[in-house]
C-alpha cells in the first residue's frame, strides 16, 4: 500500500464536508458515552423512589428524567451508548478477522476449495438468519454470549465476500508471484502479503459494517433478545421509551436521537471512506 | 429463461428443506421442554401432557409427523396458546402482516424509483439533495426508532393519528406503521435507482437515442429505465426481507395483530412450536420472493439468465 494512496485518500475524506461533519458527531458522541455518566451523581441501577417517571429538568439532579422504576435516564442513555458501541467495536472486530481469514484463503487458494467455501457462504447467506437468531435466543437463553455470537453470524458473511473479491484482485500481482518463488508458504503468503494489501478496502467496509451491527444488538434487545435488565443498551431503552411513549415521552427521545446519530454518522463516514479509496462491492 | 428457473427453483427447495429440518432438530434439543416453566405437575399428568403433543415418541418418529403434518400445512399446537393450533394463529395474523408489507413494498418501489430518477436527471439540484439526504436517513435509522418519534411527533404532540391499535379497514392505524416501514426500502430504492440512472444516461446508446433527436420522457421509459433498474431488482429480495424484520418491531410497537408479533412473542414465551411455524412461515416467503426477483431480474438483464 503507497503512501500515495492512503494521502490521496485522506485529502479526498478532508475535502468532503459531510464525512467531516460525521467525523466530528461521531468524537462527540463517543467523548459523552465516555465521560457523561460521571458528570451525574446517579448510577445507572439506584432506584429514586421519589422520582419516579419524573420530567426531565435542571432543577434535580435528573437532566433526562427518569423512568418507571426512578432510574436516571442520563446515566442509563450513555451506558446503553457504551454497551452499543462496545457490541458494535467487540462484534465488529470478531466478524472483520473471521472474514478476513476465511476470504482470504478461499480467495487466495482458488479452485475447488474457494468453490466449496463460497458455497457455503452463499448457502448461510440464504437462510433468513435474522429469524435463526431469534430460534437461538430462544433455545439457548438470553445471554450476552448468544447475543455476541448472534451478531457475528450475521455479520462476518459481507466481510468474506469482500475480502475474498480483493485477494482475487490481487492474487496475479507480482509481489504475490515473487513471494511464491521465494518459497513461501501458502500461511505465510496469506498472512504476509494478502492480508496487509487487501486491508485498505476492507477496513471501508468495516465502517459501514459496524453501523449494521449496532443496529441488529439494538434490534435484538428491542425485541428483549439481546442485552438484558439491569444493564441497559440504546436498544432495551427504545423499547421501554417506546412503551411508555404517552405518559413519559422523554424516556424514548434521548436513547432514539443518540442511536440515529450515531447509525447516520458512521454511514455517512463509512460512504465518504468508500468514495475516497475509490472501492467498490464485487458483484 | 425456463432452465434458470428450474435451478433457482432446485435450489430453493432443498434450502427449504434444510431450514425445516435444522429448526425442527433445534427445538427438539433444546434444554426443557414447553411445561417445565408452569408448576410441578404431576407425573400422571406430566406423562399425559408429553403423549398428547406427540413428546413421548422418538423424536425420528416426531420429525416424520412434522413433515407429514407440514405438507398438509398443519404447523402442529401451539405450546402456550392453548386452544389454538400454530396455522390458525398464521390464519388470523398473515392478512395484516401482507397488507402492511405489500403497501409497504408498493409505496417504496412507487415513491422510490421517480425519485431516484428526477434525481438523477437533476443533479446538484434541490431534489437531487433531498433525495441524497432521505436515502442516508433512511439507511441508517431503524423502524424502531422511527416510528416511536414518529408516533411522538404526530401521535402525542399534534394529535393527528392514532399511536398504536388497530380496526380492521381503518386506515388511520396503518398510516404510521406503513411509514416507518417503507422509509428504509424507499431510501435504497432511491439510492440505488440514482446510481443505476446515472450510469446509464452515460452510456452510448443513450446518447444515440437524444441524437435522434427522441423526446427526453421518451429516451427516460423506453431505454434508460429498464437497466438503469438493474441494481433496484437485486435489492428487492433484500428489501422484502427488511421489510419483514421491520414488520416484527413495527407490529409489536403499534400493536397490529400480525404473524411478526406472534413470532416476538413466542420468542419470549419459549412457545416452541408457533416459533418454529413462523421461522418456517417466513423463510418460504423469503425463499419465495427470491425466486420471484431472481425472474424479475432475469427479465430486467437479460444477461443474468444465460450466465454459465
Amino acid at each position: 500500500m503507497s503512501a500515495t494512496l492512503w494521502g490521496g485518500a485522506a485529502a479526498r475524506l478532508r475535502a468532503n464536508s459531510a464525512a467531516r461533519a460525521a467525523i466530528w458527531v461521531l468524537a462527540i458522541l463517543v467523548t459523552l458515552a465516555l465521560a457523561a455518566p460521571a458528570l451525574n451523581p446517579n448510577s445507572v441501577e439506584t432506584l429514586d423512589w421519589s422520582r419516579v417517571a419524573y420530567a426531565p429538568g435542571w432543577s434535580h439532579a435528573h437532566w433526562f428524567g427518569t423512568d418507571r422504576l426512578g432510574r436516571d435516564l442520563f446515566v442509563r442513555t450513555f451506558e446503553g451508548a457504551r454497551t452499543s458501541m462496545a457490541v458494535g467495536l467487540v462484534a465488529g472486530a470478531v466478524s472483520l478477522s473471521l472474514g478476513l481469514g476465511f476470504g482470504a484463503v478461499a480467495g487466495y487458494l482458488g479452485g475447488r476449495t474457494d468453490y466449496l467455501m463460497m458455497r457455503i457462504i452463499e448457502i448461510l447467506s440464504g437462510l433468513p438468519l435474522v429469524f435463526f437468531v431469534i430460534f437461538l435466543t430462544v433455545i439457548i437463553g438470553r445471554n450476552s454470549y448468544v447475543l455476541y455470537a448472534s451478531v457475528v453470524a450475521v455479520g462476518w458473511l459481507t466481510m468474506a465476500r469482500i475480502v475474498r473479491g480483493q485477494t482475487l484482485s490481487i492474487r496475479r500481482r507480482e509481489f504475490i508471484e515473487a513471494a511464491v518463488a521465494g518459497g513461501a508458504s501458502p500461511v505465510r503468503i496469506i498472512w504476509k502479503h494478502v492480508v496487509p494489501n487487501v486491508l485498505g478496502p476492507v477496513a471501508v467496509y468495516a465502517t459501514l459494517m459496524v453501523p449494521q451491527i449496532i443496529l441488529f444488538e439494538s434490534f435484538l434487545s428491542f425485541l428483549g433478545l439481546g442485552t438484558q435488565e439491569p444493564h441497559a443498551s440504546l436498544g432495551t431503552l427504545i423499547a421501554e421509551g417506546a412503551g411508555e411513549m404517552e405518559a413519559a415521552p422523554w424516556i424514548l427521545l434521548a436513547p432514539g436521537i443518540f442511536l440515529a446519530l450515531l447509525l447516520v454518522s458512521l454511514n455517512v463516514l463509512g460512504d465518504g471512506l468508500r468514495d475516497a479509496f475509490d472501492v467498490r462491492e464485487p458483484g | 429463461m425456463p432452465r434458470y428457473f428450474l435451478k433457482r427453483l432446485g435450489a430453493a427447495i432443498p434450502t427449504l428443506f434444510i431450514i425445516v429440518t435444522l429448526s425442527f432438530f433445534l427445538t427438539r434439543l433444546a434444554p426443557g421442554g414447553p411445561f417445565d416453566e408452569q408448576r410441578a405437575l404431576p407425573p400422571e399428568i406430566m406423562a399425559n401432557l408429553q403423549s398428547a403433543y406427540g413428546l413421548d415418541q422418538p423424536v425420528w418418529v416426531q420429525y416424520g409427523r412434522y413433515l407429514r403434518a407440514l405438507s398438509h400445512g398443519d404447523f402442529g399446537p401451539s405450546f402456550r396458546y392453548k386452544d389454538f393450533t400454530v396455522s390458525e394463529l398464521i390464519a388470523q395474523g398473515l392478512p395484516v402482516t401482507l397488507e402492511l408489507g405489500s403497501i409497504a413494498m408498493a409505496l417504496a418501489l412507487a415513491i422510490g424509483i421517480p425519485l431516484g430518477t428526477l434525481a438523477a436527471l437533476h443533479r446538484h439540484s434541490a431534489t437531487d439533495y433531498l433525495a441524497v439526504s432521505l436515502a442516508v436517513l433512511g439507511i441508517a435509522i431503524p423502524s424502531f426508532v422511527v416510528l416511536p418519534l414518529l408516533g411522538l411527533i404526530f401521535g402525542i404532540a399534534l394529535h393527528w393519528l392514532p399511536v398504536a391499535g388497530w380496526e380492521p379497514g381503518s386506515i388511520r392505524y396503518l398510516i404510521l406503521p406503513v411509514v416507518a416501514l417503507t422509509l428504509p426500502p424507499l431510501a435504497y430504492i432511491a439510492r440505488l435507482t440514482r446510481g443505476g440512472m446515472l450510469e446509464t444516461l452515460g452510456s452510448p446508446f443513450i446518447r444515440t437515442a437524444l441524437a435522434k433527436g427522441l423526446p427526453l420522457r421518451t429516451v427516460i421509459g423506453r431505454h434508460a429505465l429498464r437497466p438503469a433498474l438493474v441494481p433496484v431488482a437485486g435489492y428487492l429480495a433484500p428489501a422484502v426481507a427488511s421489510i419483514m424484520t421491520g414488520s416484527l418491531v413495527v407490529e409489536s410497537i403499534a400493536g397490529l395483530p400480525g404473524v411478526g408479533r406472534y413470532l416476538v412473542q413466542g420468542a419470549l414465551n419459549r412457545d416452541y412450536t408457533l416459533v418454529l411455524g413462523m421461522v418456517i412461515l417466513y423463510s418460504s416467503v423469503l425463499i419465495g420472493m427470491g425466486l420471484v426477483v431472481d425472474l424479475l431480474h432475469a427479465w430486467l438483464d437479460p444477461r443474468v439468465g444465460f450466465a454459465r
